[in-house]
């Protein structure tokens, strides 16, 4: 590598430097900039209100964010979760809210959660078929379902907002445990799993080894395309939770709204906590503090008056900006 | 170089893709042949004008897209650069076409630039490059237009672009696409910068060490992408009678599809301007046809679907690439286990 690219070479050793040292701990510095930032300018911000708020609402980026970051371990990547938010989002409450669900309120209730998962890892067996046994590249298969997918939450629901009234499913969002928001917690849990199954089992080991080198993996013996099928399964199941947290904290399903644009927030989220595009790394826990740092961004923002409008250029800014550190870390 | 060499090894997949470019024109011919047999009105001027006005924005994006996707490259970003070339070109519209036209690509194409920018001075992928160029293009149009729709002047020519035919026959709109279509055509198959980007699609690191301009033919990609994204909005705009910043949402997928159909491989490296074309009318006509099925009542299918069927479209198209990809993977492996 370093000797097929002489362009790098020119690059001054200082800059190198400079570089890989914000890229190894820039993460945790712009988590203390931002809530030093916070705390200086935005009014309120040492609440437990703020605290509350945010765990509700980083929760659902989190849970996507980890699923995407198996994904990228593998050397793939998901365009469809916000799209799979919107379609396990949507069955939810058609479910609970049908004339069975009404007669049976625990069975409809338990229906309403498990088939729209069920729902969600079918997209993410399709996506992984499209991808492993077809061969077609990550970005072009999951842009299938990125636009697909919400077309259908929409056709389901006429394109309509579903409101409900539903306390048991609500407590998905907006349930409390030792005072904190449930969803946050279901969070925590979620990326422990998720470092279980990535640093002690097999599968992780396997996980990883595919996105250091396909080929090599495959060779020795990986079941390569059952790997990937798992991760975007996973991914899908992952994103399907966070669809029914939206639903659950709004009790109203937008079929157009629910998880538009998460894909970038996940892809942002895994990549600042430390996720290589390239593949054979998942720091599941970077990308909760990933995670963390986008909310943190999007509050500061809102908080301080700045349009939504505004608030994408800065999005984009980030994303851009840390895959162009982590391009600098690589080399 | 020996040119016997190169001239061998270019041949055959100029008859694969022409293959295909015959096998999608077909399909065209039938599509057409079937509405014009069922439908009434089909043939008529004004679904003709209609269609090819609604179309000429889609073929556009995709030429862009064709070039940008054989340098193995993508660009996500078509959408929302239209939409905010259109509310540029709203806002320009009292002072007519020629100062919108410019003005419309030249936004298209300052997209462009960013894109070429992040990609090839950041080294970020493409697809993460253009996806955050979308969300700037998004964010930009929803701040400059304060998230409405801005109405043209109806005073100036700049409706004439996208409502008014020239010599009552052809849309102003479609001519200028002709136009487009051709210069893309020529730079691709009759200049050397062309030849770079095939090259560069084929095998960027090869292409680079053979001493090709790998960076500037992929820059002009998707400059080029760019310009065409901003002229499918001043089109937008002109047609409509509005600058649409919510505009543009999934034309990237159309734009693919429309480029895949055309037999353009999703791995660079391959790919023709003008099947690319015949693919953009087969999308539409799709559209049109299910439009007219609408009308007579046999089928009732909202807006919404139209996302569906064109992710399943997509779906298809690249089922049907597939096969062409696994006979050349399968030819390619013979030849390994032959050495």
């Amino acid at each position: 590598m370093s000797v097929a690219s002489p362009a790098v070479g020119k690059d001054s050793s200082k800059g190198v430097a400079w570089r890989s040292l914000l890229g190894r701990y820039g993460t945790l510095v712009a988590l203390a900039v931002l809530l030093l930032v916070n705390i200086l300018i935005t009014p309120n911000f040492l609440q437990w209100q703020t605290l509350f708020v945010n765990i509700s609402q980083v929760a659902t980026i989190a849970i996507v964010a980890v699923g995407m970051t198996l994904v990228i371990a593998t050397g793939g990547i998901d365009l469809s979760v916000g799209a799979v938010m919107a379609l396990a989002g949507a069955l939810a409450p058609l479910i609970f809210g049908s004339a069975f669900g009404l007669a049976n309120p625990v069975i409809g209730l338990m229906l309403a959660i498990a088939l729209p998962l069920v729902a969600a890892m079918a997209c993410g067996l399709f996506n992984g078929i499209m991808i492993s046994v077809l061969r077609v590249q990550p970005i072009i298969a999951t842009l299938i379902l990125f636009i697909s997918g919400r077309g259908i939450a929409q056709v389901l629901t006429n394109g309509n907002l579903q409101t409900f009234s539903n306390p048991a499913f609500s407590y998905l969002g907006t349930g409390r445990v030792f005072g904190l928001p449930f969803q946050g917690w279901l969070a925590v849990a979620i990326a422990a799993v998720a470092f279980w199954l990535v640093t002690r089992t097999i599968h992780g080991r396997h996980l990883l080894a595919v996105g250091g080198n396909e080929r090599a993996a495959e060779l020795s013996g990986v079941p390569v395309r059952r790997v990937k099928i798992s991760v975007y399964i996973i991914c899908a199941f992952l994103s399907g939770i966070a669809g029914l947290v939206v639903v659950a904290i709004n009790s109203a399903s937008d079929a157009a709204r629910n998880g538009n644009l998460m894909e970038l927030d996940a892809i942002a989220a895994a990549v600042v906590g430390g996720a290589l595009l390239q593949g054979g790394r998942a720091p599941v826990f970077g990308a909760l503090l990933g995670a963390v740092i986008i909310q943190l961004v999007k509050y500061t923002l809102l908080a301080n008056g700045i349009e939504d409008e505004v608030a994408l250029i800065a999005k984009a800014g980030i994303i851009v900006a840390a895959v162009a550190l982590q391009q600098g870390r690589r080399e | 170089m020996n040119q016997s060499t190169e001239d061998a090894f270019d041949l055959r997949p100029l008859l694969r893709g022409s293959g295909q470019t015959v096998g999608v024109f077909l399909a065209l011919i039938c599509l057409i042949v079937f509405g014009l047999l069922r439908y009434e009105n089909f043939g008529g001027a004004y679904n003709i004008a209609s269609f090819l006005n609604y179309n000429a924005m889609f073929i556009l994006i995709s030429i862009g897209m064709c070039l940008v996707i054989i340098t193995g490259g993508i660009d996500l970003s078509v959408g929302s650069v239209a939409a905010f070339s259109s509310v540029c070109a709203a806002y320009l519209s009292p002072y007519g076409l020629q100062v919108t036209l410019p003005a419309g690509i030249l936004a298209g194409v300052a997209f462009g630039a960013l894109n070429a920018f992040i990609i090839l001075a950041l080294r970020v992928p493409p697809f993460i490059a253009t996806l955050a160029t979308l969300l700037g293009a998004k964010g930009g149009s929803l701040v400059l237009s304060g998230a409405e729709t801005i109405a043209v002047d109806w005073g100036s020519n700049f409706t004439k672009l996208g409502m008014e035919k020239a010599f009552n026959l052809v849309p102003w709109s479609i001519l200028i696409v002709l136009v487009v279509a051709i210069i893309a055509w020529i730079v691709l198959e009759r200049t050397s910068l062309g030849r770079t980007l095939l090259a560069v699609g084929g095998g960027e690191e090869a292409s680079s060490l053979m001493g090709l301009e790998v960076g500037r033919a992929k820059a002009f990609a998707y400059l080029f992408s760019g310009g065409c994204a901003g002229l499918a909005g001043v089109f937008l705009a002109s047609g409509f009678g509005a600058g649409q910043p919510l505009e543009g949402v999934g034309w990237e997928l159309s734009a693919i599809a429309s480029v895949v159909v055309g037999g353009t491989l999703l791995t660079g490296g391959l790919g023709s301007i003008t099947a690319t074309v015949i693919g953009a009318l087969l999308l539409g006509l799709v559209f049109n046809i299910l439009n007219f099925e609408n009308g007579r009542g046999t089928i009732s299918l909202s807006a919404y679907w139209q996302q569906v069927i064109r992710g399943a479209f997509l779906f298809l198209v690249i089922l049907l690439q597939m096969r062409v990809a696994k006979r050349r993977t399968a030819t390619g492996m013979q030849l390994e286990k032959a050495e």
